[in-house]
C-alpha cells in the first residue's frame, strides 16, 4: 500500500482520468436540501465548504468556515442507489406459438467510480457482496455491476451526530475494500489529501495523477484527523453477545414501547446501506402478448411484506419493527457471518420520530441487568441444549 | 456450496400435459418440458416457483413421484391471483417453472424406523412424493402410518390413491374430515384426534407434519405427548416468497430462510421460534 | 359381571380407580351391541346409560330441518359416549348413531348417580375423568371451528 500526497488542486485530475477510462463518476453533491450522490464531472460539483448536522430525526446543511470538499458525513443516499437500483427489469418475455420466449436484458453494465465512499459504506458494500455474491444462487446483475466498480474512499474528518462506526468496528478509517483512500487535511493555507492505494488498479490510475511522497509529518496529520473523528462519535452500541440478546428477548415489553412510536414509514430501510429486500413484479402490456418481470426494492415494514393466503404473518407494527432490528443486529450474523449494521446512523437521522437503534439495544440490555439483580442471572445462551 | 446457476430468475417453459380436478378449488397439473426429453429431478418436500404468463409466480409444492422425474406434478389450490390464473390454464397451455428449491423430507433418515405422517388439507400434496418413496422401498421401514384431515369429504385429495393405500396390508391410513356432508360414513373431527388411535414405537419413529400452522402446532403437542422426540419431528413451513433463491428476504423465519433452510425443518432446530407469534 | 371387570380395570378411562370403586362400576355395567345405522341414543331422551365404546364407530349428530342429520364428530374404540347423565335434567343433547357394527359397555346412569351421591369419593373420581374427556372434546371442537383448511 503506497501513501502519497495529492494537492487539492489536482483532485480534478482524478475525476478526469476516471472519466477518460470510461467510468461514470459518482460522488456527493448538493441536492434536495441534502448531500446526495449524483454524477460528478468536476470537483466544483462537490459540496465545498458545507457540512451536515445530524441527530435523531434531524438533518440540516450548514456552512463551514473552510473550503473542505468532504467535510460532512453520510446523507440519505447510500451506494446501493447504484448497486441495487430501486427498479430493475430482469427480463422481457413474449408469447411464441403456444409457448413463450424470454428476452434477456443484455444491457452492458455501466462502470461506476464512486468517489467519497466512507468507511461505514465500504463495509456496507462488502456486506451486500456477501448477500448477493456468496450464496448458493448469485445475483448476476449485482455481480457484474460490482466487478467494475472503482472505489475512492474518503476517511471522515469529523464524526456525525448519529454515527457509531467505532462501536461496529467499521471506521472511521477505511482499512480495506477500496482502490484508493483519501484523508482530507486542511492546515492553514495547506489543503491536501493523504492518499493510500488499495489495489493494483488504484495504483495504476493514481500514477496518472500528479502527486508526491508523503512525509512523516503529513502521515501523522492524517492519523490525528482520524483519531479526533473516532472520539467524536455521536452514538455508541454495546455489541457484546448481541445476537443472543435479541434471540432471548422476542417477547420483551420494549417492543410495545417502540410500536407506539414507529410509523412503519420504512424510511430506515430505504436509507440503510445494507437493507436488501426486494420484491418481484410481473407486468403485461394491453395485448397480453408481452410481459416483463421487474425487481423492485421492498421493505419489511410494509403490511403485505409477509403476506400469505389468509393474512400477513407480521401484521402488527411491533412485530415488523422487531423483525427489522432483530434481522439487522442478530439474525444477519447467523445468515451471513457479520452484523448487518455498519453504524452509519442513517436510520436514526431519517426516522421521522427519531427512533434510535442504539437506544433500543441499550434499553433491552439495561432491563436485563435489572432483572438479573432481582432474579437469577439470565442465561447467556438459552437456546443451547434445551 | 457455491454454484453459479445461470439466470435462476428465468422460468423454463413447461407444457401442461394433464389437469386433474381434485376438488372445487384444487387441481393437480402434470407438466412436461417443452424441449422434450428432459426429466425434472427433485427431492420430496421441494417446491417450484410456477409462473403464469404476465400474472406472476407462486411457490407450489411438487406432488409427484421423485423416481419418475418426467411426470412432474403440482397440486395447487386457488387462493390468490396467481393460483387462480394457474388453475384456469388448460391441457396444452404453457407455464414457467423455476426450481426445485428448498429442503427435503428425511426419507433416508427414516430408514429402519416407524413413520407417522400427519397431513392436513393441501398439506397432503408435498407428502405424496414421500409416500411414493416409502412404498417403493417398503421393506426399509417399519410401520408407515398416514393420518389425513380435510375440510369435508369433497375436499379430500387423491381419493383414488388414498383408497389404494388404505387397501394395502402394510400401510395404515386414517382419514378424517372437519365436517361431514351427505353420506360420509368415515371419521369426523380434527386430525389430532386420530393420534391416540395409532400404535407406534415413539423411540424409533419419525414424524412428518404438513398443513396449516395451527394444525401443525396441535399435532406437535399430541405427538410429543406420545413420546416422540423433537429431533424426530419434521414440519413444512410456509412464508411469503418472491424469489425462492434466498435473495429477496421475504421468506425469513427468524434467521432461517424458508426457501433454503426450509420448507422442511427439523422441529428441534426451530422449536424456540415456532411457538412465538408474528415471527 | 365377572367377564367385564378385567376389561374395565385396564380401560384408560377407569385406570387407577380404587378396586372398591371399580367394583361398584362393574355392578352397574352390561354388554351391549348395535348394528350399523342403529341409533344408540336420541336428543331429548332420558340419559339412562353412558357407554364405553369397545369396538366400532359412533357418529354424534345434530338434526337440522333443512340439511337433515349432520355429523359433528365421530368417536370410536376406547372413547366414552355421553356425559349428559351427569348434569340435570339428564337428557341427551345430541343423537348418536352407530356407523359400523358397534359393541360397547353400557353403564346404568341412575344406578351410578345414586352410588356417587352415597360415596362422594367415587363421584369425585368419575367427575375428574369426565372433566378430562370433556376438555379433550372441547379442544378438538374448537380446532374444528377454526376451519383451518378453509380459504380465509
Amino acid at each position: 500500500m503506497n501513501i502519497a500526497i495529492l494537492e487539492n488542486d489536482h483532485l480534478q485530475t482524478l475525476i478526469d482520468v476516471l472519466r477518460k477510462r470510461g467510468y461514470q463518476v459518482i460522488g456527493p453533491t448538493l441536492g434536495e436540501g441534502a448531500i446526495v450522490y449524483d454524477d460528478l464531472n468536476s470537483t466544483a460539483n462537490l459540496p465545498i465548504g458545507w457540512t451536515d448536522e445530524q441527530d435523531g430525526g434531524i438533518y440540516r446543511l450548514k456552512k463551514r468556515n473552510d473550503k473542505a470538499l468532504f467535510g460532512y458525513n453520510v446523507g440519505p443516499h447510500s451506494w446501493k442507489k447504484y448497486l441495487l437500483p430501486s427498479e430493475l427489469r430482469l427480463w422481457k418475455i413474449k408469447r411464441n406459438g403456444g409457448s413463450f420466449q424470454i428476452v434477456t436484458e443484455n444491457e452492458a453494465a455501466r462502470k461506476f467510480a464512486f468517489v467519497g465512499v466512507r468507511s461505514c459504506d465500504i463495509h456496507a458494500i462488502l456486506i451486500q457482496d456477501k448477500v448477493f455474491m456468496n450464496g448458493q444462487y448469485i445475483d448476476q446483475h449485482y455481480t457484474s455491476q460490482r466487478k467494475d466498480t472503482f472505489i475512492v474512499a474518503v476517511n471522515c474528518g469529523k464524526a456525525g451526530g448519529t454515527c457509531f462506526c467505532v462501536s461496529m468496528n467499521t471506521g472511521p478509517k477505511a482499512t480495506f475494500g477500496f482502490d484508493l483512500a483519501m484523508t482530507e487535511i486542511i492546515e492553514g493555507k495547506n489543503h491536501y489529501f493523504l492518499v493510500e492505494t488499495g489495489t493494483e488498479l488504484g495504483a495504476e490510475i493514481f500514477r496518472e495523477i500528479p502527486h508526491k511522497e508523503a512525509s512523516e509529518k503529513e502521515k501523522c496529520a492524517a492519523d490525528d484527523v482520524l483519531k479526533k473523528t473516532a472520539e467524536q462519535m455521536g452514538r455508541s452500541m454495546d455489541t457484546a453477545n448481541i445476537k443472543n440478546l435479541f434471540y432471548r428477548n422476542y417477547e420483551h415489553p420494549r417492543w410495545n414501547n417502540v410500536a407506539e412510536r414507529c410509523l412503519t414509514c420504512a424510511n430506515c430501510t430505504m436509507v440503510c446501506p445494507t437493507c436488501f429486500c426486494t420484491t418481484v413484479e410481473d407486468v403485461t402490456d394491453l395485448t397480453g402478448e408481452h410481459a416483463e418481470r421487474w425487481r423492485k426494492l421492498d421493505s419489511c415494514f410494509t403490511m403485505d411484506f409477509s403476506y400469505i393466503h389468509g393474512g400477513s404473518i407480521r401484521a402488527s407494527t411491533k412485530s415488523r419493527y422487531r423483525h427489522w432490528i432483530t434481522h439487522k443486529l442478530a439474525a444477519w450474523i447467523d445468515q451471513f457471518g457479520t452484523s448487518g449494521c455498519v453504524g452509519c446512523g442513517r436510520c436514526i437521522t431519517w426516522c421521522p420520530v427519531a427512533i434510535d437503534i442504539t437506544e433500543e439495544v441499550h434499553a433491552i440490555r439495561e432491563s436485563e441487568t435489572v432483572i438479573g439483580k432481582q432474579k437469577t442471572v439470565v442465561k447467556e445462551d438459552v437456546h443451547a441444549n434445551t | 456450496m457455491k454454484s453459479i446457476i445461470t439466470e435462476p430468475m428465468i422460468p423454463k417453459p413447461f407444457r401442461i400435459h394433464r389437469k386433474l380436478k381434485e376438488s372445487h378449488d384444487t387441481y393437480t397439473i402434470e407438466l412436461a418440458s417443452t424441449n422434450g426429453a428432459d426429466g425434472f429431478p427433485f427431492s420430496a418436500g421441494q417446491f417450484n416457483m410456477l409462473y403464469v404468463f404476465g400474472v406472476g409466480e407462486a411457490p407450489i409444492s411438487i406432488s409427484s413421484d421423485p423416481s419418475m422425474p418426467k411426470m412432474l406434478k403440482h397440486t395447487a389450490r386457488s387462493v390468490g391471483a396467481v393460483t387462480k390464473a394457474l388453475l384456469k390454464l388448460k391441457s396444452g397451455d404453457v407455464l414457467g417453472v423455476r426450481g426445485p428449491f428448498g429442503s427435503r423430507w428425511p426419507v433416508e433418515e427414516a430408514v429402519g424406523n416407524d413413520v407417522v405422517i400427519v397431513a392436513g388439507g393441501i398439506g397432503l400434496a408435498p407428502m405424496r412424493p414421500v409416500l411414493y418413496s416409502f412404498i417403493s422401498h417398503r421393506d426399509k421401514y417399519g410401520k408407515i402410518i398416514l393420518l389425513y384431515g380435510a375440510r369435508t369429504p369433497e375436499d379430500l385429495l387423491y381419493k383414488r390413491e388414498l383408497e389404494q393405500w388404505r387397501g394395502r396390508f402394510d400401510l395404515e391410513v386414517k382419514v378424517i374430515v372437519d365436517s361431514a356432508t351427505g353420506n360420509w360414513r368415515g371419521n369426523v373431527g380434527v386430525v389430532t384426534t386420530l393420534i391416540p388411535r395409532i400404535q407406534f414405537d415413539p423411540l424409533h419413529t419419525l414424524a412428518m407434519i404438513c398443513g396449516p400452522e395451527v394444525m401443525m402446532r396441535y399435532t406437535l403437542k399430541e405427538l410429543q405427548s406420545r413420546g416422540i422426540k423433537n429431533e424426530n419431528i419434521f414440519i413444512s413451513m410456509e412464508r411469503n416468497m418472491k424469489c425462492g433463491i434466498c435473495l429477496c428476504g421475504h421468506c425469513q423465519f427468524g434467521p432461517k430462510f424458508v426457501c433454503k433452510d426450509g420448507p422442511v425443518f427439523c422441529y428441534d432446530q426451530i422449536k424456540e421460534l415456532f411457538g412465538k407469534r408474528e415471527i | 359381571m365377572q367377564t367385564l371387570e378385567p376389561y374395565l380395570a385396564e380401560h384408560p378411562f377407569l385406570k387407577g380407580l380404587d378396586p372398591r370403586h371399580l367394583n361398584i362400576i362393574v355392578g352397574c355395567a352390561s354388554n351391549v351391541s348395535f348394528d350399523a345405522e342403529q341409533y344408540i341414543l336420541h336428543e331429548g331422551e332420558e340419559a339412562a346409560s353412558f357407554y364405553i365404546i369397545h369396538k366400532g364407530k359412533v357418529a354424534l349428530e345434530i338434526f337440522t330441518s333443512d340439511r337433515g342429520p349432520i355429523t359433528i364428530q365421530t368417536i370410536g374404540e376406547g372413547d366414552v359416549l355421553g356425559w349428559s347423565w351427569l348434569i340435570p335434567p339428564y337428557h341427551w343433547h345430541y343423537d348418536a348413531r352407530a356407523i359400523e357394527p358397534t359393541s360397547a359397555i353400557a353403564l346404568d346412569a341412575k344406578c351410578l348417580r345414586a352410588k356417587c351421591e352415597e360415596d362422594h369419593d367415587l363421584g369425585y373420581e368419575l367427575l375428574k375423568r369426565f372433566a378430562h374427556v370433556i376438555t379433550q372434546r372441547l379442544e378438538a371442537t374448537r380446532l374444528q371451528l377454526l376451519d383451518v383448511y378453509g380459504v380465509h
